[in-house]
């Protein structure tokens, strides 16, 4: 911060408050960028990873790489896909921190979780 | 041993041979007739339950399963076309059946096609259909609501009813609805209650039919294949002299005796899935193309007054 400080004031006058703005928003975005897409393999009756943990704003995507259909359902419901086909995707983009235990509704012993923390 | 060899158990205290079942089972994927007679397991061979060396049967249904139509992953890429020869051996049985039980899983995706196409094969056969779901027909929007539509009707609960034919007492339940995370196939706490009821008033001496989607013993819960409150169902069947289970969902045939209920599984009409255990997973079992007809099939079964046997001969497709 105190290199910061004095990069502006180096600055003109003008120009610092656009520059400080910039500063203040490029941090999350960054972060965001580097974590806000995952991909959960489904294959051989087994979501991969099946422990996940997350950043709130990540959108995880299962993807169904088997020859049967499976389906996403989460234990509280707060998702549910519907049937995946062969390649069929889901998403679902998590905004609060906690755990989501999720599992196949059409083979229950397939089961997942996914942890979002800041 | 020869798969014409009959079996003439002879009984345990309990009155099951259990070198007899034993020995049954290790032809049972060519072909086997598995009967009850007097709630007593008898087996023998396919080729002599041809040669008709039973005593001719006062009424025979029959049993699909699997069906899978608008499957067509590499396992088999046509599950409509062997449905169609399924149906149509069972068109050329010299004795048609009197009705045919499927045990789900009609459609693969619960698409309105799907089952369209399903339906009209199957009413070539030619004789009435009693459903029960599988997994895969429950997947539309509505969750099980374009089953209900078509197949549900008489039917309490997620589509579970019991009906009468020539002194037997068939049940089809319902184990696909409502699973748990981690769990198995459930039944549920109503319809637990419902076949209570609907057996209070029966003797005895009833023989009983319950069929369902998956199977409502233990096959390998690692894959799921059970029903959690399954044992529960059966101990309300106690009572009765001769119990049969009807299952589907593991695409080969398995069988089991315990007391008096005996177990059968059915293969599919569309493709194979491997032995327990035997694979990474449950998925399709891709055979060479030439033996997939081995893997698939139908099963018909006996019921003789007098006698009394309860006999399933499940008869592959093709070899």
């Amino acid at each position: 911060m105190t290199f910061i400080s004095f990069g502006i004031s180096r600055m003109a006058w003008m120009a610092s408050p656009v520059l400080v703005g910039l500063l203040l928003v490029a941090a999350p975005q960054l972060a965001a960028a580097a974590t806000s897409e995952v991909t959960v393999k489904i294959a051989n009756f087994t979501f991969s990873p099946a422990d996940l943990t997350i950043t709130p704003g990540t959108t995880v995507t299962w993807v169904n790489n088997d020859d049967i259909p499976h389906a996403v359902v989460e234990t509280e419901k707060t998702f549910r896909s519907k049937a995946l086909d062969t390649d069929d995707k889901f998403s679902f983009t998590f905004t609060n921190p906690g755990e989501f235990s999720y599992f196949c509704s059409l083979h229950p012993h397939m089961t997942g979780k996914i942890t979002v923390k800041k | 041993m020869d798969k014409s060899d009959k079996i003439r158990p002879t009984k345990d205290e309990d009155g099951i041979d259990r070198r007899g079942f034993l020995e049954c089972m290790t032809w049972a994927g060519t072909g086997v007739l598995w009967a009850l007679a007097g709630g007593l397991p008898q087996a023998m061979g396919l080729s002599t339950a041809l040669a008709a060396e039973t005593p001719a049967a006062p009424f025979t249904f029959l049993q699909i399963s699997d069906s899978h139509v608008g499957f067509s992953k590499p396992a088999n890429p046509d599950a409509l076309a062997t449905l169609r020869e399924a149906i149509t051996r069972i068109k050329e049985l010299p004795k048609k059946p009197s009705f045919m039980i499927h045990t789900g899983d009609i459609s693969h995706l619960s698409k309105d096609i799907e089952f369209d196409n399903a339906d009209q094969l199957i009413k070539e056969a030619g004789i009435p259909v009693f459903y029960v779901p599988g997994e895969h027909d429950l997947l539309d929007d509505g969750q099980g609501k374009s089953y209900l539509d078509r197949y549900g009707k008489g039917s309490k609960g997620a589509g579970w009813y019991s009906f009468d034919q020539q002194g037997v007492h068939y049940i089809g339940l319902v184990n696909v609805v409502n699973l748990k995370a981690g769990g198995l196939g459930n039944l549920g706490a109503d319809q637990l209650q419902w076949l209570q009821d609907d057996v209070a008033g029966l003797s005895a001496e009833t023989p009983i039919v319950v069929f369902a989607h998956i199977p409502l013993w233990t096959v390998y819960p690692d894959w799921g294949w059970g029903t959690s409150d399954g044992a529960q169902a059966l101990a309300l069947l106690k009572r009765f002299g001769s119990v049969t289970v009807l299952n589907g969902h593991i695409h080969q045939v398995m069988q089991k005796v315990e007391g008096n209920i005996a177990f059968h599984t059915a293969r599919s009409t569309a493709f194979p899935q491997p032995e327990p255990g035997k694979a990474p997973s449950p998925g399709p079992m891709k055979v060479p193309a030439g033996d997939l007809r081995k893997y698939l099939g139908i099963a018909t079964v006996d019921f003789v007054r007098g006698g009394e046997p309860l006999a399933i001969i499940d008869k592959p497709l093709a070899g």
